[in-house]
């Protein structure tokens, strides 16, 4: 394996997220990673392949199919002084393990008074577009983040999916990071110059002066696609990556909508009561009187999500429709 | 029938630019009424009437530049009302106008229903003072949008005519005066003023930020008495004799943020008790800074006070403003070694320099303007 | 409040106090006093103004907290969650 430090490597989101959990358990002896099939399997999306060969049974460990038993476990082990990555296949299956997470993970630094702290870090695959039908092509980061005593990430880019993970492990308090299915066969290179990322901040990802258009984790690159678009109309939109979303990053946000006074949130999670009302709502109370427009956006349709290729297409956000979106903000006539 | 004429906002001023009229003929108006906005080199002034009347016409228009008393407008006294001309068929009341002209969209008819403004259009319509009925939107909704108004003049709060250059040229030209004309004398006291800071700290620990007083507040109220009691420096030096003034009018120097320097006056500071006179002070630095005075506070102070606060340095000598006669100069307050009853013992002291018109007084009457200042710092509790 | 709304609070304040200050350009660590030429008048402004806003008594011992926009943020309690 070359040394990610001096060579701008070409590697896959995948490769990243694999680069990111070796590097931490050859650092760090309390950290290991445990979940379904991640060991001889490779885990479902080869995240993990071939590490349990290189790092042995111990740091790279198969579970059975029980989710509440073995989150409930990684919550143990940190409580215990380990640093355990806990692999939950998809956030589809999360939900057997909701009862560990929000009750236990989340509350036991609060409940004891602050005498344990769980640095347990949670993977979670996340999102839909590979045909996986109404049962599994949930996205529930929306949910998690509604929940107090828990970071979220949503790691979008290369970069984050390679260097979020050492400070989530550095948190004393429970970190859940949700990678977008479509993006683990994204390539790209890395900056050799970036050696780590916060987790704390939204990103810039795009500058513009008309529009914001407010995304996360797998509709990102379809948020840049529709910005790319529009500037072919003559319309500036700024991307914001949230990167991190809970706690959420407001300053950039509003620092952005102030500039631009217009924004569109794109949020794969259905409408009702998603992280998109959330962002919505914090923009009308932090930054009201700078808006000079509707706030608008585009979410997955509220129904399940279909089978069929060309209705699951058209149920998830689109590059089509983000720009329809920002284009009726802008130039509405 | 009386001509109201442009007044003199100083020493210094020879015309005003007419900004916008505040009345209209057939208004009745009060002594001390603000009925006009003129232009000067200290910024946009409004400006009062001196008489109760009504205003019979309007004979300078906005925008004319007005020679210090040329005539602005003719005013009736209360019995010959019965002269002006009928009063427009539907009496307005005397509001102050919208300060901005309309948008640059043609009136529609107006519209059934609540007219759709965005928020950002709405609270720059309000700081433009501009009347949203009139304008037609072309948002989302056909909400009115901020495309559909006129982009604000930065710097907002400042007028238009408001020149930096003009206000430096006219404080050149009246220190120049000051230091051609006026032979200064020099006289400094540094003063304890431990007590009078302790009395405000158990003040202020009962009060919530609105009510609270700064050290700035006793120490005019002291200075006020003390001028009160020393009328030799209260006055103006005019056609080679000393004017004492009818109170104690004192102009307070406030720095602007852009540069510059006004010394609006707060009239009768000596009757001012503590809580009245900071909240004179905290009016007037405000509307200083807003460029919103009046004409009346430009012009009658009798003495000024020039308080460098707590950024300042820790002495000053002033210059005075002409054709006053004296300007007291207040240091930064600072914590020295000060013998008290036989020992040494930290305390706060303030260094007072009194800057006299030795045409006007001699030393010995400054010194004891100094004098009465310091004992009443000294005797805190009864200020 | 978060250290957005405080910053956003704080501009509004100003804008009253110092309509031609520009408190974006203004570090966080920055003393206000220096960075907007703001005199204890206008001090007192901004604390009456806060006090107004968050009706937190904000005592005089406390002003020095008060001096920046970080110290504002923390005074106010900074916690986004």
């Amino acid at each position: 394996m070359s040394d990610a430090s001096t060579t701008a490597e070409r590697l896959t989101y995948r490769e990243a997220c694999r680069q990111a959990i070796r590097e931490a358990i050859i650092a760090d002896p309390r950290v290991f990673l445990m979940g379904e099939d991640v060991g001889r399997y490779g885990g479902c999306y080869a995240v993990t392949k071939g590490l349990m060969a290189e790092l042995g049974e111990d740091r790279i460990r198969d579970t059975p199919l029980s989710e509440s038993a073995f989150v409930g476990a990684g919550i143990g082990a940190a409580m215990a002084g380990m640093r355990p990555i806990v692999e939950v296949m998809t956030c589809n299956f999360s939900l057997l393990a909701l009862d560990q997470i929000l009750n236990n993970a989340a509350t036991i630094p609060h409940m004891s008074g602050g005498q344990f702290a769980v640095p347990l870090v949670l993977r979670l695959a996340t999102g839909a577009g590979r045909q996986l039908a109404a049962q599994h092509s949930h996205s529930l980061e929306g949910w998690f983040a509604h929940i107090p005593g828990l970071r979220i990430l949503a790691p979008a880019t290369i970069e984050d999916a390679r260097h979020m993970l050492a400070p989530a492990l550095a948190d004393p308090n429970p970190v859940l990071i949700f990678e977008h299915v479509m993006l683990y066969n994204m390539e790209g290179t890395l900056d050799p110059a970036v050696t780590g990322v916060d987790i704390a901040h939204a990103k810039v990802r795009r500058p513009g002066s008309d529009v914001t258009l407010v995304t996360y984790g797998g509709s990102l690159f379809k948020t840049l696609a529709a910005a790319e678009m529009l500037a072919g109309e003559g319309l500036s939109a700024e991307v914001i990556d949230l990167r991190v979303l809970r706690p959420l990053d407001m300053v950039t946000v509003v620092d952005s909508v102030s500039r631009t006074r217009r924004v569109v949130i794109i949020d794969e999670g259905w409408r009702s009561g998603s992280l998109s009302a959330e962002v919505a709502m914090r923009l009308v109370e932090e930054a009201f009187f700078e808006l000079d427009a509707p706030i608008r956006r585009v979410c997955a349709r509220e129904v399940p999500i279909p089978y069929p290729a060309h209705l699951e297409r058209a149920a998830l956000p689109q590059p089509e429709t983000i720009a329809a979106a920002a284009r009726s903000l802008v130039r509405p006539s | 029938m009386t001509v109201f004429r442009m007044p003199s906002l100083g020493a210094d001023m020879e015309s005003g630019t007419l900004v916008e009229w505040l009345v209209r003929p057939g208004d009745r108006v009060k002594r001390g009424d603000v009925v006009a906005v003129v232009e000067t080199a200290k910024g946009a002034i409004e400006i009062e009437v001196f008489q109760d009347g009504v205003v019979r016409a309007l004979i300078a228009e906005p925008g004319a530049v007005v020679p210090v008393g040329a005539p602005l407008a003719e005013i009736a006294a209360e019995g010959a009302a019965a002269e002006v001309a009928p009063a427009p068929p539907t009496p307005q009341p005397a509001v102050t106008p919208p300060k901005a002209p309309a948008g640059p969209t043609a009136a529609p008819p107006p519209q059934a229903g609540r007219v759709r403004v965005t928020p950002a259009a709405r609270r720059r319509a309000a700081a433009l003072g501009i009347a949203l009925e009139r304008l037609r939107g072309t948002g989302v909704d056909g909400a009115i949008c901020l495309a559909d108004l006129p982009s604000p003049a930065p710097p907002k709060r400042v007028p238009a005519g408001f020149d930096p250059a003009a206000m430096r040229a006219a404080i050149a030209a009246a220190m120049s005066r000051s230091k051609r004309e006026i032979p200064h004398y020099y006289l400094s006291e540094t003063v304890d003023v431990s007590a009078a800071l302790d009395r405000l700290t158990r003040i202020n620990a009962e009060r919530d930020p609105p009510a609270r007083l700064l050290p700035a507040a006793i120490l005019l109220r002291a200075a006020a008495l003390a001028i009160a009691a020393t009328p030799e420096v209260n006055g103006w030096w005019e056609d080679g004799r000393f004017r004492a003034a009818d109170g104690v009018h004192v102009g307070w120097a406030v720095a602007l943020r852009g540069g510059g320097l006004i010394a609006p006056a707060i009239r009768d500071a000596d009757r001012l008790a503590l809580d009245p006179l900071m909240a004179a002070l905290r009016d007037l630095v405000q509307r200083a800074r807003g460029f919103a005075l009046r004409g009346s506070e430009l012009t009658s102070a009798s003495i000024t006070i020039t308080n460098l606060g707590e950024r300042g340095a820790a002495s000053v000598l002033p210059v005075i403003h002409p054709p006053q006669v004296a300007m007291l100069g207040i240091g930064r307050i600072v914590v020295r070694p000060w013998v008290v009853d036989g020992t040494v013992q930290p305390r706060q002291v303030v260094t007072l320099t009194l800057a006299g018109d030795h045409r006007a007084t001699d030393g010995h009457v400054g010194g004891l303007l100094l004098t009465r200042l310091a004992a009443l710092l000294a005797d805190a509790e009864r200020l | 409040m978060t250290p957005s709304e405080t910053k956003r609070l704080v501009a509004e304040i100003l804008a009253a106090i110092a309509p031609e200050a520009d408190i974006s350009a203004v570090a966080g660590d920055a003393d206000l006093r220096e960075a907007l030429d703001l005199d204890s008048i206008d001090f007192l402004n901004l604390v009456t103004g806060l006090h107004e806003r968050t009706g937190r008594p904000i005592p005089e011992a406390d002003y020095p907290r008060l001096f920046t926009l970080d110290g504002i943020a923390g005074y106010f309690g900074a916690a986004a969650d």
